[in-house]
């Protein structure tokens, strides 16, 4: 089995679906002759000519909009936009029409969609390149907001979001694109080909949305998170010696709310971790869920280990990144309370 | 800055003013209109350069005594004219019975379309039966027009046990795609941009039909309507973009829009689509202004900009009163008549109908819709006492329930 990077993996999930369906066709800015800023589309305008693989004007609003008109035309469009900082001038459309078009069409008209989008920090993007906008999508009903962490999930994954009959938002963690990240910015980077996630077939294959993944089991307590922060909670953990179930959600919406309850009853701790910033952030969601369902079995305060409620800095990057250290101190207050 | 130290200088803001506000006489004077018939056709092939005139000048073939003119004359049998007529006649009689249901307390909300008639019933005829529209809120003459059935639209209206929509919706916001109507939104202008990607899934497909899309004066300052006429330039798609120039978005007028310092139409000269401005109240000549984009686009020609230039006979909605905001009399004085009227009188000067014959289509259409308002009034109107079934409001959201929605529909059980 080849060892792909999530570029590459992201890269073959296209290839793969592109080859299996005319109806699925892809576009966005730079996308086509260039193959896109960070790759992904690269080779598919040569492979599959310039209609199923072109290039967009730089209008997130277009974008979205026509690829929703294609959608419900019965074309399965999937869009990149260049950076999740960018998805704004595009949001009415997801907010106001491609969540709702089958609702309020009573399942007349769907809108079989998939929008990329890299983002999350580590990069040195600065404000406009960094952002974490995921509770942007969760809070919104009728869409479908999906994060790989692996080579491997994140092929699986876009499969599963190109075949799903309704808008699917792909939320690609791009400091994590060439290699795993554990979070430690000043330490050799080790690049995909030494994860076992970076063996990826060549051919068709889906990991179903809404099933998150155990990526390490655990006694002592439960972490959840996504993206980039799967890995850097495992290396908080390894760092700490501390027995940590780690699940990485890969859906948020739907969210694998059975994983997340047999893991909590079993640890009576939780530590909820990601990039995004605190306030109304993904984590104040899946804390609620927490008690709600696990309540009787907390044994401390569930813990978020977050963004802060600042935009994202720049050259105070590594003070803003919820990096092992912060994770490690938070897994220890749960464990010590 | 305190003003003493404060140069001499010319400026001030500008906000734009209507010519007239309750109280004052409508006043029209000034306006010209290139007198019909005068407006050369060109070929479909004619590029869009050296169309730029057409969005300044006003396409029309109907003289005010209802005689056709010029080569924008369309090829159309009387026949379908008459049909054209009774559409529009049933259009205005739905609306007037619907707008009073609303009055009556019986549904929430409703938006008619008096005066504009003209443009959904002419377009939809030009039209093929299986091209797509994309729909604002003011063009259920296109339902009318495919035959979608009345009562459906009713019991839409009235959110009743027979609704289509299953009562998540606002009233009029219909919804058909065996009728190629799309789910109307209630936003402004966001279909304008859905309807260019469809468009462009059509040529993508070669599957031979074409969009079309409506949308207001108003709305064309929308951030939607630029992306739709950019992308639908960019990729020549087969679109039909439709400006409703009613001259009223609720209390501000066309000039809030834009339209004081040049025209809607004139939007299609940055983009180098072909502009064409049409009297919106002459039925003839929007159907061939119709044919004349759709067939361009048929031939993989590309998009048509289409300012139709009408006023808004009646409210915005249900909820406000145009006597508080402009002269009530405005409408009756529009230069450009009324298109029912306007195209009886051709059909009379034709040989082709008669006043008899008109009143008697009048009746017929009011009384269609008062049965019709009968049948649907039977199954119910919008009460708080007969709700939904509540178990529908989950679903649909996505293909299956999840899991998190199932639990709120159980928990409120």
């Amino acid at each position: 089995m080849p060892s792909m990077t999530m570029i590459q993996a992201l890269n073959s999930a296209l290839d793969t679906m592109m080859g299996r369906d005319p109806n699925v066709l892809t576009f966005g800015e730079d996308v086509g002759y260039f193959g896109g800023v960070f790759k992904v589309t690269e080779h598919l305008q040569q492979k599959y000519g310039a209609k199923r693989c072109f290039d967009a004007p730089i209008s997130e609003n277009g974008i979205t909009a026509t690829a929703i008109g294609m959608a419900v035309y019965g074309l399965r469009p999937v869009v990149e936009i260049q950076f999740a900082d960018y998805m704004y001038p595009g949001y009415d459309q997801l907010v106001n029409e491609a969540s709702r078009i089958r609702y309020r069409s009573a399942g007349d008209f769907t809108v079989p969609l998939t929008v990329r989008m890299p983002y999350g920090g580590g990069i040195r993007g600065g404000q406009t390149h960094s952002q974490s906008p995921e509770t942007l999508f969760t809070h919104v009903a009728g869409l479908k907001t999906v994060i790989p962490s692996t080579p491997y999930d994140a092929k699986g994954l876009l499969i599963s979001a190109i075949e799903d009959d309704d808008p699917v938002i792909f939320m690609e963690p791009k400091r994590i694109y060439n290699g795993p990240f554990d979070g430690f910015h000043d330490r050799q980077v080790s690049p995909w080909s030494k994860h076992a996630a970076s063996e990826v077939p060549e051919g068709y294959y889906k990991i179903p949305l809404g099933k998150a993944n155990v990526v390490k089991e655990g006694e002592a307590l439960t972490v959840l998170a996504y993206g980039t922060m799967v890995h850097v909670a495992l290396a908080a953990a390894a760092e700490a010696g501390i027995d940590a179930e780690v699940i990485d959600l890969r859906t948020l919406v739907p969210i694998d709310i059975e994983t997340i309850v047999a893991s909590v009853e079993k640890t009576g701790r939780c530590v909820i971790v990601h990039e995004a910033t605190r306030t109304s952030g993904f984590g104040g969601e899946l804390s609620a869920l927490v008690q709600e369902h696990c309540f009787y079995k907390l044994e401390a305060p569930i813990e978020r280990v977050t963004g802060y409620d600042t935009p994202y800095p720049h050259s105070q990057e590594w003070e803003y990144f919820p990096t092992p250290p912060r994770i490690i101190k938070a897994m220890r207050r749960v464990l010590e309370s | 800055m305190d003003d003493m130290s404060r140069k001499p200088n010319a400026l001030d803001l500008h906000i734009p003013k209507p010519r007239a506000r309750p109280g004052d006489k409508p006043d029209f004077s000034g306006w010209s209109f290139p007198e019909p018939g005068s407006t050369p056709k060109p070929d479909i092939e004619e590029s869009a350069v050296e169309m730029r005139d057409f969005a300044y000048g006003l396409i029309r073939v109907l003289d005010m005594e209802g005689n056709a003119l010029g080569p924008w004359t369309p090829s159309i049998s009387p026949e379908e004219l008459r049909r054209g007529l009774k559409y529009m006649l049933l259009t205005r009689a739905f609306d007037e019975r619907m707008h009073r249901a609303q009055r009556q307390g019986k549904t929430s909300f409703y938006m008619q379309c008096l005066g504009e008639e003209a443009i959904a019933v002419a377009q939809t005829i030009a039209l093929n039966g299986d091209d797509m529209c994309f729909p604002s809120y003011r063009q259920q003459g296109i339902l009318i027009a495919r035959e979608y059935p009345l009562v459906d639209m009713m019991h839409q209206i009235y959110s009743n046990a027979q609704d289509p929509l299953k009562g998540r919706q606002l009233p009029i916001m219909y919804s058909s795609k065996k009728e190629g109507f799309f789910t109307i939104s209630g936003n402004l202008a966001t279909q304008v941009p859905q309807a260019v990607g469809w468009a462009m899934a059509s040529a993508y497909s070669n599957d031979g039909r074409i969009a079309a899309t409506w949308l207001g004066d108003g709305s064309t300052a929308e951030g939607d309507f630029h992306a739709a006429m950019t992308f639908a330039a960019v990729y020549k798609a087969p679109v039909i973009i439709n400006v409703v120039n009613n001259q009223w978005a609720i209390s501000s007028f066309q000039g809030i829009a834009g339209g004081e310092n040049t025209t809607f139409a004139a939007r299609g000269v940055g983009y180098g689509m072909p502009p064409l401005r049409v009297d919106g109240n002459d039925f003839l000549a929007v159907y061939a202004v119709t044919k004349w984009a759709a067939e361009r686009a048929r031939a993989n020609l590309g998009p048509t900009l289409i300012e139709h230039f009408t006023y808004r006979g009646g409210p915005h909605s249900t909820s406000d009163d145009p006597s508080r905001y402009r002269p009530a009399d405005e409408g009756r004085c529009w230069p450009l008549g009324d298109p029912i009227e306007r195209l009886r009188d051709h059909l009379v000067s034709l040989g082709e109908w008669s006043e008899e014959q008109h009143r008697q289509a009048q009746e017929e259409a009011v009384e269609l819709v008062r049965a019709t308002g009968r049948e649907a009034e039977k199954v119910g109107v919008l009460s708080t006492e007969a709700p939904q079934r509540r178990a529908e409001m989950f679903e649909d959201v996505y293909k299956d329930v999840p899991w998190h929605l199932a639990q709120q529909r159980d928990e409120g059980a």
